[in-house]
C-alpha cells in the first residue's frame, strides 16, 4: 500500500477575493520509504500541495489517502494529532520556539502526544543530529546550520513515517546545506519517506525521485540516479 | 497536553517578559486590594457604630425637637422646642423612665493658659452619666445644686485632658469658654474614638450653666430618656409622646414637633448608611476590578497577535485547537490569580495601614477576600477566552507565514 496517493487533488483558495486555483488536478502516489525532491517555479502550487500532504490544509476536491487513510474523514482533533505522530516537518526559516532551549523544543512534539521520559528521547534526538551537548541551547545561541539540525530532531523525535521539508536548506550557506542533506540522506537510509521541496537542483539531486510542478499540476515525474552517484544504497 | 505543562508553559511566557507581566496584573492587583480595603472600612465602620449604639444601652428612648409643620408647611425659624422643663415633666410623669438627661451640645474653643483646642461643649443634667453611661474617672459629676446656681465647673474627657493639660493634673484647673471662667472639677472615662467621632473630645458642663452663660437659649438641643427595661420600651414611648404633646399643646390636626428614636431605630440608621457606603465602596472597587480585566484581555491580544508564528508552530507539531485555548487560557488566569494574590495582601496591608495611619476602625471581611479573588479568577477566565479563542482559530499555514 503506498504512503501517500494523491488523486485528482485540485485546491482552490480566495486572495484578496481574487479566485486562485494553486492545484489543478494532482495525482500522486509515494511508497513508503521513498526520497521524493518537488521541483518547480513560485506560484506552482508546490507549496500548497506540501501543505495538503502535511494535513496542515485541505484540498478543495480529490482524495488523499495517507497510509490508506482518507484524510478528509478526519476531524481537526484527529488531523492533529496525524501531524503528531505520522509526520515531522523540517522549514526553511528553522521554526523553532524563541527563548526556548533546544532540548525543549525537540520535546515539543512529545508534549502534544503525551508521551512520557521526554527529557532522554529529546536527547538522543539531538544525539542524532550530532547537537547533545548543545541542549541548553537557545536558538539565538545556535548558528543557523545547528537551528536546522535542531528542528530536524524534533521532527525526528515522534519517530514519523514521514518527513515533509520545505526548502530545509534555503537560508543556508552550501557547506551547511550540505551537512542537512548529509542527515536527511541518513534518515532516508533508516527508510524513513522524505518529501523534499527546493529550488536547488544539486539539493533535488540527493533525493531519488524528481517531481516537477508548473501552473498547479505536475509536469515531470522521473527518478533519478543521483542517490548512487552521492554513495547512497538504492532500495 | 495535560493542565501541568500548560502551567509550565504560560509561567515560561509570563517570565519571559516579567514588566509586562506585572503591569497586566495591576489592574487586578489594585481592584482586588481596593475591594478588601474598602469593604474592611465599610465592615470596620459599621461594627463601631453599632458597638457605640449598644454601649449607649438598649433602653434608652432619645427626643429631638424637629421641625413642626402646620397645615403641611414648615416653620421657617429654628426649632428651639424642647425645654429642661420638658425633660423634669417626662421624669415625673411618664412610667418606667429610670433616669433623664437633658441635653444642649455646641462647637466651641477651649482655652488653658496658652493651649487651645477645639471641640463640643456639652450642656447636661446631673443624671448624664447614668443615662449614658458615661461617668467621671476622676473627680465628681456635678449635682443639683450646680444646676440651680448655674455653676461654672466643668469635666473633661481624655482627649481634652491631654491636649490642654499635657501631663498635669486638669482637676482644680481654670479653662475659658466663649471668655467664661470653668473649674475642671473632673475627668470623664476614656470611650474611645470611632471612624465617625471621638467620643473623648468632649466638656461637660451644667445645662443651666450652659443655656444661660455659654449660649444664651432657653432650649435644650436633645432629651434622653432611660427606661427600666427593653420590654417596658414601647408603653413608655406612647406615654412620652402622649405628654411632649399636651406640654406643646398640639392639637389633633398638628404633627409633632419633636421626634421620637429608640437606640434600635438609631443602630438601625446607622447600619443602613455603613451598609449602603460598604456596597458602595466595594461596586467602585469591582468596577476597577473589570478594568483590570480588560487590560488582561488587551495584552492577551497582543500576546497572541505577537506569538502567531509559534502558535502556527505549535499546531504543525500536532497540537490541537484546545491545547493551544488552554494555554493561553491558563495564562490569562495565572496572570488574574497571582494578581488577586497580590491584591488581597495589599488590600490586607493597606486596611492595616487606614487603621494605623487614619485611625479609622477597619474589618477584614474573609468573604469580601474570598469574593474578591474569585471574581479575579472569573475576569482573568472571562476576558482570557476570546483571546484563547482567537489563538485557537488560527490557520496553522497563515500562522506559520506569519512574521
Amino acid at each position: 500500500m503506498p504512503l501517500i496517493s494523491l488523486r485528482d487533488i485540485e485546491k482552490t483558495y480566495q486572495m484578496d477575493g481574487v479566485e486562485v486555483r494553486a492545484l489543478r488536478g494532482v495525482s500522486l502516489t509515494i511508497e513508503p520509504g521513498e526520497f521524493v525532491a518537488i521541483m518547480g517555479p513560485s506560484g506552482s502550487g508546490k507549496s500548497t500541495c506540501m501543505n495538503l500532504l502535511g494535513c496542515l490544509d485541505r484540498p478543495t476536491a480529490g482524495t488523499y489517502l495517507l497510509d490508506g487513510t482518507d484524510v478528509a474523514t478526519l476531524d481537526d482533533v484527529a488531523l492533529a494529532r496525524l501531524r503528531n505522530r505520522r509526520i515531522g516537518f523540517v522549514f526553511q526559516s528553522f521554526n523553532l520556539l524563541p527563548r526556548t532551549p533546544a532540548i525543549e523544543n525537540v520535546e515539543l512534539p512529545m508534549i502534544y502526544g503525551g508521551v512520557p521520559d521526554r527529557r532522554a528521547k529529546a536527547l538522543a534526538a539531538l544525539d542524532q543530529v550530532g547537537l547533545r551537548d548543545r541542549a541548553g541551547h537557545l536558538p539565538t545561541q545556535l548558528s543557523g546550520g545547528e537551528q536546522q539540525r535542531v528542528a530536524i530532531a524534533r521532527a525526528l523525535v515522534m519517530r514519523p513515517g514521514l518527513i515533509l521539508a520545505d526548502e530545509p536548506t534555503g537560508n543556508l550557506d552550501s557547506t551547511t546545506a550540505g551537512e542537512i542533506m548529509g542527515l536527511l540522506d541518513g534518515l532516508s537510509r533508516q527508510s524513513i519517506t522524505i518529501v523534499l521541496i527546493t529550488h536547488e537542483s544539486d539539493i533535488a539531486a540527493h533525493a531519488r525521485r524528481l517531481v516537477q510542478f508548473r501552473d498547479g499540476v505536475i509536469v515531470r515525474d522521473e527518478s533519478t540516479r543521483a542517490g548512487q552517484t552521492l554513495g547512497g544504497p538504492r532500495r | 497536553m495535560n493542565l501541568q505543562t500548560s502551567f509550565r508553559i504560560a509561567m515560561r511566557a509570563l517570565a519571559s517578559n516579567p514588566l509586562r507581566s506585572l503591569l497586566t496584573m495591576l489592574g487586578v492587583i489594585i481592584g482586588v486590594g481596593a475591594v478588601v480595603a474598602m469593604v474592611a472600612i465599610g465592615q470596620g465602620a459599621r461594627q463601631a457604630t453599632t458597638q457605640q449604639v449598644q454601649s449607649l444601652g438598649s433602653n434608652l428612648l432619645s427626643i429631638f425637637a424637629s421641625t413642626a409643620q402646620t397645615g403641611g408647611i414648615a416653620r421657617a425659624e429654628a426649632v428651639q422646642t424642647l425645654t429642661l422643663e420638658d425633660a423634669e415633666a417626662i421624669r415625673s410623669g411618664v412610667p418606667h423612665v429610670t433616669g433623664v438627661s437633658a441635653e444642649i451640645n455646641r462647637a466651641a474653643q477651649v482655652v488653658y493658659r496658652n493651649e487651645n483646642t477645639n471641640t463640643r461643649v456639652v450642656g447636661v443634667t446631673p443624671e448624664y452619666p447614668t443615662v449614658r453611661n458615661f461617668h467621671p474617672v476622676r473627680g465628681e459629676f456635678f449635682g443639683a445644686d450646680d444646676m440651680r446656681n448655674r455653676s461654672r465647673v466643668a469635666l473633661v474627657g481624655q482627649t481634652v485632658a491631654n491636649r490642654l493639660f499635657a501631663e498635669g493634673d486638669p482637676i482644680g484647673q481654670r479653662i475659658k469658654v466663649r471668655g467664661v471662667t470653668f473649674t475642671v472639677v473632673g475627668v470623664m472615662e476614656p470611650k474611645g474614638a470611632t471612624s465617625f467621632s471621638d467620643r473623648d473630645d468632649v466638656v461637660l458642663v451644667p445645662l443651666t450653666t450652659a443655656q444661660r452663660r455659654l449660649f444664651g437659649t432657653r432650649s435644650v438641643g436633645s432629651i434622653q430618656v432611660q427606661v427600666a427595661s427593653e420590654e417596658a420600651m414601647p408603653a413608655a414611648q406612647e406615654a412620652l409622646g402622649q405628654l411632649m404633646r399636651d406640654r406643646h399643646r398640639l392639637g389633633p390636626n398638628r404633627d409633632d414637633d419633636f421626634t421620637i428614636r429608640s437606640q434600635a431605630d438609631i443602630l438601625q440608621a446607622f447600619t443602613g448608611v455603613s451598609q449602603t457606603m460598604t456596597v458602595l465602596l466595594g461596586g467602585i472597587a469591582a468596577v476597577s476590578l473589570i478594568v483590570g480585566g480588560i487590560g488582561i484581555m488587551n495584552i492577551m491580544l497582543v500576546s497572541v497577535t505577537e506569538r502567531t508564528r509559534e502558535i502556527g508552530i505549535r499546531m504543525a507539531v500536532g497540537a490541537r485547537r484546545r491545547d493551544i485555548m488552554l494555554q493561553f487560557l491558563v495564562e490569562s488566569v495565572v496572570l488574574s490569580v497571582t494578581g488577586g494574590v497580590i491584591g488581597v495582601g495589599i488590600g490586607i496591608v493597606g486596611s492595616r495601614l487606614i487603621n494605623q495611619l487614619a485611625g479609622w476602625a477597619t474589618l477584614l471581611s474573609a468573604q469580601a477576600i474570598v469574593l474578591a479573588f474569585a471574581f479575579a479568577v472569573a475576569v482573568g477566565v472571562f476576558f482570557g477566552l476570546y483571546p484563547a479563542q482567537r489563538a485557537a482559530r488560527l490557520d496553522p499555514i497563515q500562522a506559520l507565514r506569519h512574521e
